[in-house]
């Protein structure tokens, strides 16, 4: 049963919301309910995962090939603890940053959803299952991204949609293609099956579908153009859960998939994931550098950035891996965190364009820090998660010999470094020439301020005790490597 | 205008649409049928009437109530996957049948797939209704 909670009980809020879609308090305090005890439930699974390792649990009582497994390994418990840290924070922070339109308009109806949709697709071991959940998520963002219905919105929400839809219908595909190869939706039966045919080279066209498919949902090198054109549209908490989830949640499934189905030509298939993670890398932070606005800086950073846990996937090696992991979590709170900060940056001056900012130092030094934290890490400066994310990483491609895609993650980091002191110059520390002139000082809505402090303290509590956590990083990698272990689990 | 032979039929086709509904929701189990082409039906009960008496008068009617429609289908989709829970059996979406004996041979199964089923049919007719209704006030 436990392994369903994750998803049933957004479900059951949902209904709950619904009932009571008069009150907005009533559904303030229902969103905080479900969502603390999603967090408590999600750790309850990480610290059952590491003790007894990964379980699995079938719907129903069919048996595995058959019916719908729900599996949890230790890479999907890190990342359903993330993701709830993140929605309950997020929950919190949208108490005082979402106007009362919006909340009437079912805002906490679709971030259950939402979290539905992702809770769903980490967990499930089924892949039309998976399917299934990618159209819930979907469907939730879908709205969302349109919840207000400016114009700006919704032309942005046009571009998210057809390439989302695009993108369904090659999942879709690729998943007919592999029934039809193999006879089977079990992810773990598709895997023994892989391993016990000679004939894979079969399974490379549904593979190459899938990794489009997903590429498009996690923003990879020529399918990423609907990130920036959508994330910068909505407002700030919702834009934050977005870049906090819904990529990673592609990313997720790229490594899971890889672990499983990738059996022969590895190398090939290596060689493909680290030039687009090099690309990807790399465009995402030229685009940054380029902007002045700072949703869409902090947009393009995202592609950048899943740049580097691809990258960490193309080296198929525990170190690889586990950084890849770490990077993913780093990434999920960092990129929240200033997504958030950002979305008070704006209610402080009444504005994103950052040529028109400055002075947020003098004004309102607790801002500047909780923008200057997430944004060092992001850059890689120790000692926040983002440099021990790259270490890992960076020390993985030394490890196999992969200079060339390893430099090109340093020069990135660096353009980095550039564009988050681009923010932090010209939002925060420029002096605003003349000094008489006014300047907005808005009151910042309290729980907006408490979620972003909490989400900064949990970053640093991230970076200080990576000593004691890398350990689990590395289990997980090593987890996703031994995909028999995973066939075991689900078929046993 | 409202045309009076359209009001007419409305009338009399809403109860009727709303039977068939039912019955369709009930056979959807071994049969072509279901909660969703039945919720459908249900839905176009209400939207016919819309259309021939307008929105207004459709919201004033008792069971359109979109938002609790919905809620109330997520309560029975949900209710019916934890059953078997509740009764001890431990597997989550394990189907519980139930059946009661009428005349003769035959016999009134019930199980938690109808309660799905139920759950369902008033999401989307609960949905069809919130979509039609607010595109139709748009509309004026």
């Amino acid at each position: 049963m436990s392994l369903f909670i994750p998803v049933i009980l957004p479900l059951v809020a949902i209904m709950l919301l619904l009932f009571s879609y008069r009150s907005v308090r009533l559904q303030q305090l229902i969103s905080m309910v479900s969502m603390s005890y999603l967090l408590v439930h999600a750790a309850i699974i990480l610290s059952k995962v590491v003790q007894d390792g990964p379980f699995a649990l079938q719907a129903g009582g069919w048996p595995a090939p058959f019916g719908i497994t729900f599996t949890a390994d230790l890479f999907t418990a890190i990342m359903l603890l993330t993701t709830s840290v993140l929605a309950l924070l997020v929950t919190i922070y949208s108490f005082g940053f979402i106007g009362e339109t919006r909340k009437k308009a079912g805002f906490y109806v679709l971030i259950h959803g939402l979290v539905t949709g992702v809770n769903g697709s980490f967990l499930t071991g089924d892949i039309f299952n998976l399917y299934v959940w990618f159209e819930v998520m979907l469907i939730s963002s879908f709205v969302l991204i349109t919840l207000g219905a400016e114009k700006q919105q919704l032309r942005g929400a046009v571009k998210y949609v057809v390439l989302n839809l695009i993108g369904s219908v090659i999942f879709v595909t690729a998943i007919g293609l592999m029934y039809g190869q193999m006879g089977t939706l079990n992810m773990a039966d598709i895997a023994l099956k892989l391993r016990e045919t000679e004939h894979t080279q079969l399974i490379n066209s549904s593979l190459m579908l899938f990794f489009v498919a997903f590429g498009i949902k996690a923003a990879l090198f020529p399918f990423f153009f609907w990130l920036p054109a959508s994330y910068p549209t909505p407002p700030m908490a919702i834009t934050a859960f977005f870049a906090g989830t819904l990529t990673k949640v592609g990313v997720y499934v790229i490594i899971r998939f890889y672990s499983l189905f990738v059996v022969s030509d590895q190398a090939t298939w290596q060689v493909i994931i680290l030039i687009i993670a090099g690309i990807t890398m790399v465009s995402g932070v030229l685009m940054a550098a380029s902007s002045y606005d700072i949703r869409k800086i902090l947009s393009f950073h995202i592609i950048s950035q899943i740049g580097y846990m691809i990258m960490g996937l193309g080296f198929a090696t525990v170190i690889g891996l586990g950084g890849a992991i770490y990077f993913m979590v780093h990434n999920m709170l960092s990129k929240t965190a200033t997504f958030l900060a950002g979305g008070l940056i704006y209610k402080f001056r009444g504005s994103y364009d950052l040529k028109e900012m400055g002075w947020i130092y003098k004004d309102k030094p607790l801002l500047a820090f909780l923008f200057l934290l997430p944004a060092l890490s992001l850059a890689g400066i120790p000692p926040l998660p983002g440099f021990f994310g790259k270490l890992f990483l960076i020390y993985g491609g030394f490890e196999i010999g992969a200079w060339k895609i390893t430099a090109v993650a340093i020069m990135v980091s660096i353009v980095t470094l550039f564009s988050m002191i681009k923010i932090w110059n010209e939002a925060i520390w420029k002096k605003i020439p003349d000094e008489s002139q006014a300047r907005a000082k808005n009151k910042l809505p309290g729980t907006s301020l408490w979620a972003s402090i909490i989400m900064v303290a949990l970053i640093v509590a991230l970076g200080l005790s990576t000593g004691y956590l890398a350990d689990y990083f590395f289990e997980a990698g090593r987890q996703l490597l031994d995909a028999d272990l995973y066939i075991k689990t689900v078929l046993k | 205008m409202r045309s009076e032979i359209l009001k007419i039929a409305a009338l009399h086709l809403k109860p009727i649409l709303l039977i068939l509904s039912l019955i369709v929701l009930y056979r959807g189990h071994n049969e072509p049928g279901g909660g969703f082409v039945g919720g459908l039906l249900a839905g176009t009960a209400f939207v016919l009437h819309a259309m021939a008496f307008g929105v207004e008068q459709t919201k004033k009617l008792r069971l359109a109530k979109p938002f609790f429609l919905i809620a109330l289908g997520l309560l029975f989709a949900v209710s019916s996957s934890m059953i078997a829970v509740l009764l001890g059996h431990e597997l989550f979406m394990q189907g519980v049948w139930i059946s009661i004996p009428l005349f003769g041979d035959a016999a009134l199964k019930l199980g938690t797939p109808l309660l799905f089923d139920i759950g369902v049919y008033l999401v989307v007719a609960g949905m069809l209704m919130l979509v039609m209704l607010s595109i139709m006030e748009e509309d004026k």
